[in-house]
């Protein structure tokens, strides 16, 4: 049957089973949407700015697995995507971005909303493409979808422009795609794993360090059994936090600038390092010359080019997380041999000394509130099972130390980018995957206002989620380094003339609450997933206004010189 | 810092260079040359690329390429044997005792003297980059209007064949 570009797209994006389109229409989308309002399998999401519909996705995408999709109009729709698809591809988040674009006779000639989009955008895909004739369509999308899943994930856009969405042919989804230049690696090398598995055994002093690649592998499970076949310490990275459960007491927390004494102090002192599913970041490793100086390293990833990036590694196995890992535990549980059990308990009293230190306490007797309460009332109630969004800053790092994650895909943050705003939108996406599920969004007064336009969606689509602001009234992080490095001066760190949140948060049609006691927290939170459970709940936390994260590792300094309270 | 001489067969895709050269920009690669043009199957361009950098960043260098989905195939030819290949063209001053001295460098460097005017010589030479170097430093004192180099271009020696 001979279908319209625009009705190629729609058809298109059921047949990889796409349920939910999170976008903004616009003149070079017209087609494509009037396809959309005529049929009733594909949902339509109307953000209030493309950033948020970038987010959205993404949130969709980390909290299910399966891709976030987007769709936006030429020139400004596609350039406001950018941070959202920049986000996506510093976390490796599967995400596939229909671009409007003018159309083809106009292309080069500064046209009304027109700009290069796959040029802006080449720096932050996985791919992209252009769609020149209306007979590529279906095989560009089928391939978008393919590269953006497949292998290390990530964001691929598709731009097409309008008279293609006009044009007909025939339709024919494609069973199957293959690129000639394009098959990742997903099975690893047997000899590698084999030596990995031997290095392993010899291990005193282990530690197991894994990121976000364990969690898009879906790997957890196999995470798990390995670290308790293995009985070593394991820590997670800020992405790859709730792979493995953080009331276990193998978990050792998170490590990094802002991660626990033991979890850095065990990377420091180890003696072989696994690492599974993380890229070596330099907010993990702080100072490279000083980073693990004693460690043999074995490295399991499916991106060659983050194997010996950052850091030179001994055994590096290029394939799937999970693949590699059932590997390595097939190998483990076929041998009656483990490791130095008088070695790895001597490590083990040693690990806990450092935990003893207790370098996420916190003084409770303030009589203000404190942020990091905050978070530990909200894991409370939500029984640590919520999934939780948050923006970046000091409130990011409360959540991820204080929440404790204990499965995958709940804990959902832009790691890589650092991208403020992305919280809420998240949420709302997150919300829009699984409506039973509780979701939050731990955020700050300076995050939620990048996106705060969102409060409107949330009400049009009614995703109840429940805002956490911890509000300070300072840009918190950026106050907490100039406290720390700039001698206190406090440069456009002051949020000035904030919002009455509450007075917001009610004119967007939701519940606002202002909460200023420390005894008040617990019952607004309850109040948020009970008495409001089907409501908007946004929570303006006036907390400490002074208060740092700990323990930190300074810019330049190694992982055993954190700064402890 | 070694010089490093990579070969590329890429989708003839319109934005494959950019996505090459877009990388070295983004990650700061350094890039001394770059040349490409179709082969003889018009689905595949041949590029050529001339870098240098430690062994770690060559080693990225590489796999960053391998991971643009457009490359299809890549080679480090520097890491075996090869040949390799640089056109250039220069305009030189050709006056007086020059005229005899830029003759005898070309035919010195196994060149050709391709345009002549009263006072110029153009002269066209085809070697190794080093060789172009040297002829360039060769002139000495003799004043060089112009130089063009087509960046080098490069293929294994004996059997290995770089192919799909």
């Amino acid at each position: 049957m001979e279908l319209t570009g625009a009705e190629i797209v729609v058809q298109s994006l059921i047949e990889e089973g796409v349920e939910h389109l999170f976008g903004y229409p616009g003149g070079a989308v017209l087609h494509i949407y009037d396809a959309i309002h005529q049929q009733e399998q594909l949902q339509h999401i109307l953000v209030r700015h493309e950033q948020a519909a970038t987010h959205a996705a993404d949130g969709y995408a980390r909290s299910t697995g399966k891709p976030g999709v987007v769709l936006v109009t030429s020139g400004p729709g596609a350039t406001n995507a950018v941070t959202g698809i920049a986000t996506a591809y510093m976390d490796s988040i599967p995400m596939v971005v229909l671009t409007g674009q003018v159309p083809r006779p106009l292309i080069g000639n500064d046209a009304f909303q027109e700009v290069d989009s796959v040029g802006i955008t080449r720096p932050v895909v996985k791919h992209n493409f252009l769609v020149e004739d209306v007979k590529d369509l279906a095989t560009t999308i089928k391939k978008a979808f393919y590269v953006a899943t497949t292998g290390r994930p990530g964001p691929v856009v598709v731009d097409i422009p309008k008279d293609i969405t006009a044009h007909k042919t025939e339709f024919s989804y494609p069973r199957e795609i293959n690129i000639r230049s394009y098959h990742p690696t997903t099975k690893g090398h047997t000899g590698q794993i084999k030596k990995a598995y031997e290095l392993i055994l010899e291990a005193k002093k282990p530690m197991i360090y894994t990121g976000g690649g364990v969690i898009l592998s879906n790997a957890s499970e196999e995470l798990v059994k390995f670290t308790q076949l293995l009985g070593a310490p394991i820590t997670n990275t800020l992405m790859g936090l709730g792979a493995y459960p953080a009331s276990d007491k193998q978990f050792v927390g998170m490590l990094g600038m802002h991660g626990t004494y033991e979890a850095n102090m065990g990377m420091h002192n180890c003696d072989v390092l696994i690492a599974i599913g993380a890229r070596f970041d330099d907010r993990v490793t702080g100072n490279l010359e000083k980073f693990c100086p004693d460690a043999r390293i074995v490295h399991v990833d499916i991106d060659p080019a983050s194997i010996s990036k950052n850091v030179k590694v001994d055994v590096p196995i290029v394939g799937d997380v999970k693949d590699v890992v059932t590997e390595l535990n097939k190998l483990i549980e076929a041998s009656d041999q483990r490791l130095d059990s008088a070695a790895l308990s001597t490590w083990w009293q040693q690990i806990e000394e450092w935990r003893a230190q207790d370098c996420l306490k916190f003084n409770r007797d303030t009589g203000t509130i404190k942020p990091q309460f905050v978070v530990e009332q909200l894991h409370q109630v939500t029984e640590g099972n919520a999934f939780v969004t948050s923006d970046v800053g000091q409130h990011q790092m409360f959540a991820a130390q204080y929440y404790g994650f204990n499965k995958p895909r709940r804990w959902i943050n832009s790691g890589g980018l650092g991208t403020m705003g992305f919280g809420l939108p998240a949420a709302m996406g997150v919300k829009i995957a699984h409506p039973d599920e509780q979701v939050a969004c731990i955020t700050g007064e300076g995050s939620i206002q990048m996106c705060i336009q969102e409060l409107s969606t949330c009400l049009q689509y009614n995703t109840p989620v429940k805002i956490i602001n911890l509000n300070n009234g300072f840009l918190g992080m950026v106050r907490q380094w100039q406290e720390f490095f700039y001698d206190r001066r406090y440069a456009s760190s002051y949020v000035d003339a904030l919002p009455d949140f509450v007075a917001l948060a009610e004119a967007y049609g939701h519940v606002g609450i202002r909460i200023e006691k420390p005894e008040d927290v617990r019952q607004a939170i309850e109040d948020a997933f009970g008495k409001y459970k089907d409501r908007t709940v946004f929570l303006d936390f006036i907390i400490d206004r002074e208060e740092n994260v700990y323990p930190m590792i300074p810019a330049g300094a190694g992982l055993n010189e954190m700064i402890l309270v | 810092m070694n010089k490093h001489i990579i070969s590329l067969l890429l989708e003839n895709e319109s934005g494959a260079l950019s996505r090459v050269a877009g990388l070295f920009s983004a990650r700061a690669y350094n890039i001394e040359s770059l040349s490409v043009a179709p082969t003889d199957d018009a689905t595949l361009s041949r590029m050529t690329i001339v870098t240098s950098g430690t062994d770690q960043i060559v080693e990225q260098i590489q796999k960053q390429l391998n991971k643009l989905v457009d490359v299809v195939k890549l080679v480090d030819l520097t890491e075996s044997e090869h040949i390799e290949r640089e056109l250039m063209l220069a305009k030189v001053e050709a006056v007086g005792d020059a005229r005899d001295e830029v003759k005898r460098l070309v035919d010195i460097f196994n060149g050709k003297v391709v345009d002549v005017t009263d006072t110029t010589y153009t002269v066209e030479i085809t070697d190794t980059g080093e060789k172009l170097d040297s002829f360039i430093t060769s002139l000495s004192s003799i004043k060089i209007h112009e130089v063009v180099r087509s960046g080098a271009i490069g293929i294994s020696s004996g059997d290995k064949i770089l192919a799909v």
